[in-house]
């Protein structure tokens, strides 16, 4: 008797399950730094022009695909050619180095909010040094927030040759991240589909409360102004363009085999058309939504700081000169600054060197992006509100579920072809193989546990998953155009969704997102020869800020590596399958 | 202003007389000058027993520094707001819990994962030791009924089952590999 395939419960869980994959911290951390870098409110047109141009299409393929073959990532390719099952092994791969550092945010997720049940929080003021004269060096020269990122959390050596030891805070909380993963995964999609409700649902519900406290803030219009007055002049620049197209790519997971897996789980007739437009679209929509959140708190931040160093130079300029309380005020600081000046000029010079330029535009200029933004700028932000433990931990909880629920599609992406494999499925069961899984990558995740575990987490997430992700997805969408056959696909999805896929697919498969891909790909290509030996940012603790150095070779071999691991399976999978076909024909010409 | 600057010197008496534990020092004998409008003065402590002397700096800065605490509230102030010149204000020690509260919430999380972890799996065991009887008693109705899932050149019929017999998914799926061409 055939064991049938499980199915999602009802069509809403499937899409609740792609919305909770594309949508994670790449919304929340990258989208609002490219918003501000490439000309605020101007970004949104080459944004939704790579939507329409190259999200939606690709999204829509691997969805059919999927729906169609009813197999995880490897039994979907080699159903359609023998030659291609390496596309299906390098996507799992890609997946397998995904999931590998893709928890450790999770970790240091834990690690922020199990620390947000303090008052004052932990990160707000900096801890006293050894004989309590007076506070740490460190966090007198960078801030509270950053020593404790670096610090106390990471406790990150000055280069990545120096490894350390493991951190045993950080081990435990990555262990407790792959025990909640487990525990999700672990019956398949019976238990997926519940979870993917809560971390699809509840992010949006914690944006929205960001948002109306976002946007209540004393200065957070400051930000807002900033970030969505257009310059449309960055139109102009193809980096602009070039970094909208790669934004949409990753930030949907496409070539990871996830959404493969997802939509395998379909019934047969599900609208996979109508549900990728939903998917691309509302992933869209959170970036925006998340950017403006992101940038009220900016404005807050950078209002606060600003009038913070003001009332700073008031009180210098008060105490040197004996003037009567209130008698600076910020609004008359300059008028009065010009008068000291004429007054005493003598001591003024020599206060000089102490006296701050405050300006807001600089405390807005600065951009961050990636853990930085999540883990500093948010925290500093989030000590200066009122019962800023309520909010800490709904937004490191925020955090958590983004990572869960991205975390929820590799693991998926990984299981699927697993499960799918009659030999491993017959030997164990559901639960030991998702274990297993789960298992390996926690104990290789414990590198990243090290005092240099961020450097190599940097290496992980700069160039594991990008030029590979992009040739998986070009070699798919070539394979299905071409060797799979366009016609052949069309009627396919004409017996799946009951009509033919129109024009404008057909145009933007066959051409518009090939060609894309492969310009994206060459751009990447020349960006990395170009640049030279790659560098990386190392926090320096005597100086409190960060210095960039070269990698050493063995750090660039294992770059090399990872890139070549990915990308080798489709060639040599293919080579491997044309050598076993011909050594068969021999075997059965000689035989005949 | 007159007022507050009568209760700093009053202030200064008393710290002067808990320190030595003497009862000489009066609040005229501590004189203010150099009185800014920053709000800003220097004083100093006059000796009463001895004519035109002062009380050595010492002394007076322990002084300040025993009561520093007392003499802030007096004036509902704290070491930012009101600074005595040269007297480094000392540090609070920290408050240390004996458990870091981290390891509570983590805990707690911990046993709760753990919880639902194992929750899980016997369940699953659970279920499947009944599935197992089932198909045991079910082959034994083997003979009776017919629970055989119809197929149709491999695939279950049921998949192909599109549109409720509008559409024959056999013929669609023809072109797959795993037919004979027609």
């Amino acid at each position: 008797m055939e064991q049938s395939r499980p199915l999602w419960d009802n069509p809403l869980q499937f899409v609740f399950a792609c919305i909770s994959y594309a949508v994670g911290l790449g919304n929340v951390w990258r989208f609002p730094y490219l918003c501000q870098m490439y000309g605020g409110g101007g970004f949104l047109v080459p944004y939704f022009i790579m939507l329409i141009v190259e999200g939606m299409p690709l999204l829509y393929l691997e969805l059919a695909v999927g729906q169609r073959m009813r197999q995880g990532s490897i039994g979907a390719w080699r159903t359609i050619s023998p030659y291609l099952s390496g596309v299906g092994i390098a996507s799992v791969v890609v997946s397998f180095f995904l999931s590998m550092y893709y928890n450790v945010i999770n970790a240091w997720a834990f690690w922020y909010l199990f620390h947000s049940f303090q008052d004052p929080l932990p990160w707000a003021n900096c801890p006293m040094n050894r004989n309590y004269t007076g506070y740490m060096e460190e966090c007198e020269k960078a801030s509270s927030t950053q020593y404790f990122w670096y610090r106390e959390t990471l406790n990150i050596s000055p280069s990545i040759e120096e490894h350390g030891s493991i951190q045993w805070e950080q081990a435990v909380c990555l262990i407790l991240a792959w025990l909640v993963v487990y525990l999700c995964i672990l019956r398949g999609t019976e238990s997926t589909g519940k979870v993917v409700y809560v971390t699809a649902s509840l992010p949006y519900l914690v944006l929205l409360i960001y948002l109306i406290r976002g946007l209540t803030l004393h200065g957070a219009v400051n930000g807002l102004v900033y970030m969505f007055t257009p310059k449309l002049e960055q139109l102009a620049n193809p980096k602009a363009w070039i970094n909208a197209a790669t934004q949409i790519f990753f930030s949907l997971g496409l070539g990871f085999g996830s959404l493969i897996a997802f939509a395998s789980y379909n019934e047969p007739n599900n609208n996979c058309e109508r549900h990728a437009m939903i998917v691309s679209l509302i992933n869209s929509a959170t970036s925006i939504f998340a950017s403006i959140v992101t940038f009220s708190i900016y404005g807050f931040k950078a209002t606060f700081n600003y009038e913070d160093c003001v009332s700073k130079v008031i009180l210098l300029l008060t105490n040197t000169f004996d003037l009567e309380e209130g008698f600076l005020t910020a609004d008359n600081l300059e008028a009065m600054k010009n008068y000291l000046t004429s007054t005493y000029p003598n001591e003024y010079t020599e206060l000089l060197p102490q006296i701050k330029n405050c300006s807001l535009e600089a405390e807005l200029d600065t951009a961050v992006q990636g853990t930085g933004l999540a883990f500093i700028v948010y925290s500093e932000a989030i000590k200066n509100m009122e019962v800023s433990q309520l909010y800490s931990v709904l937004y490191f909880f925020m955090l958590l579920l983004l990572g869960i629920g991205s975390m929820l599609g590799n693991t998926t992406a990984i299981l699927t072809p697993l499960t799918d494999s009659k030999f491993i499925s017959t030997h164990l069961p559901k639960e030991a193989i998702s274990g297993i899984v789960c298992f390996v990558n926690c104990i290789v995740g414990l590198i990243f546990t090290m005092e240099a575990g961020n450097y190599w987490f940097d290496i992980f997430n700069d160039y594991a998953a990008t030029l590979s992700l992009l040739l998986i997805v070009l070699v798919e969408t070539i394979s299905v155009c071409y060797v799979y056959g366009l016609r052949r696909f069309e009627k396919d999805l004409h017996v799946m969704t009951g009509h033919k896929p129109s024009w404008y697919w057909k145009i933007m498969w066959a051409f518009a997102s090939p060609v894309l891909i492969v310009s994206l790909f060459v751009f990447y290509l020349t960006d990395y020869i170009l640049t030279g030996t790659l560098k990386y940012q190392a926090w320096d603790a005597t100086q409190g800020q960060l210095v960039t150095k070269d990698y050493p070779s063995y750090a660039l071999a294992v770059i090399g590596l990872l890139v070549a691991a990915s990308t080798m399976c489709i060639p040599l999978a293919a080579l491997i399958i044309f050598i076993m076909k011909r050594l068969r024909r021999e075997s059965i010409s000689t035989v005949a | 202003f007159t007022g507050l600057k009568y209760l700093f010197r009053a202030m200064v008496a008393f710290a002067m007389r808990r320190y030595s534990s003497k009862e000489t020092t009066q609040i005229s004998n501590v004189l203010l000058c150099n009185v800014t409008d920053r709000v800003s003065f220097w004083f100093v402590v006059a000796d009463s027993s001895k004519n035109v002397t002062t009380i050595p700096r010492k002394n007076v800065e322990a002084a300040i520094r025993m009561n520093r605490n007392r003499i802030n509230s007096a004036f509902l102030l704290n070491d930012d707001t009101l600074q005595f010149l040269k007297i480094s204000s000392t540090l609070s020690p920290p408050i240390e819990p004996s458990l870091p509260i981290w390891l509570i919430v983590f805990g707690s999380v911990l046993c709760l994962i753990l919880g639902g972890i194992v929750f899980l799996i016997v369940s699953g065991i659970r279920q499947r030791q009944k599935k197992n009887q089932a198909s045991a008693e079910a082959e034994n109705l083997e003979d009776k009924h017919e629970t055989i899932v119809t197929t149709e050149n491999g695939i279950p019929c049921d998949t192909l089952d599109f549109k409720a017999g509008h559409i024959n998914g056999v013929y669609a799926a023809a072109d797959d590999e795993r037919f004979t061409p027609l």
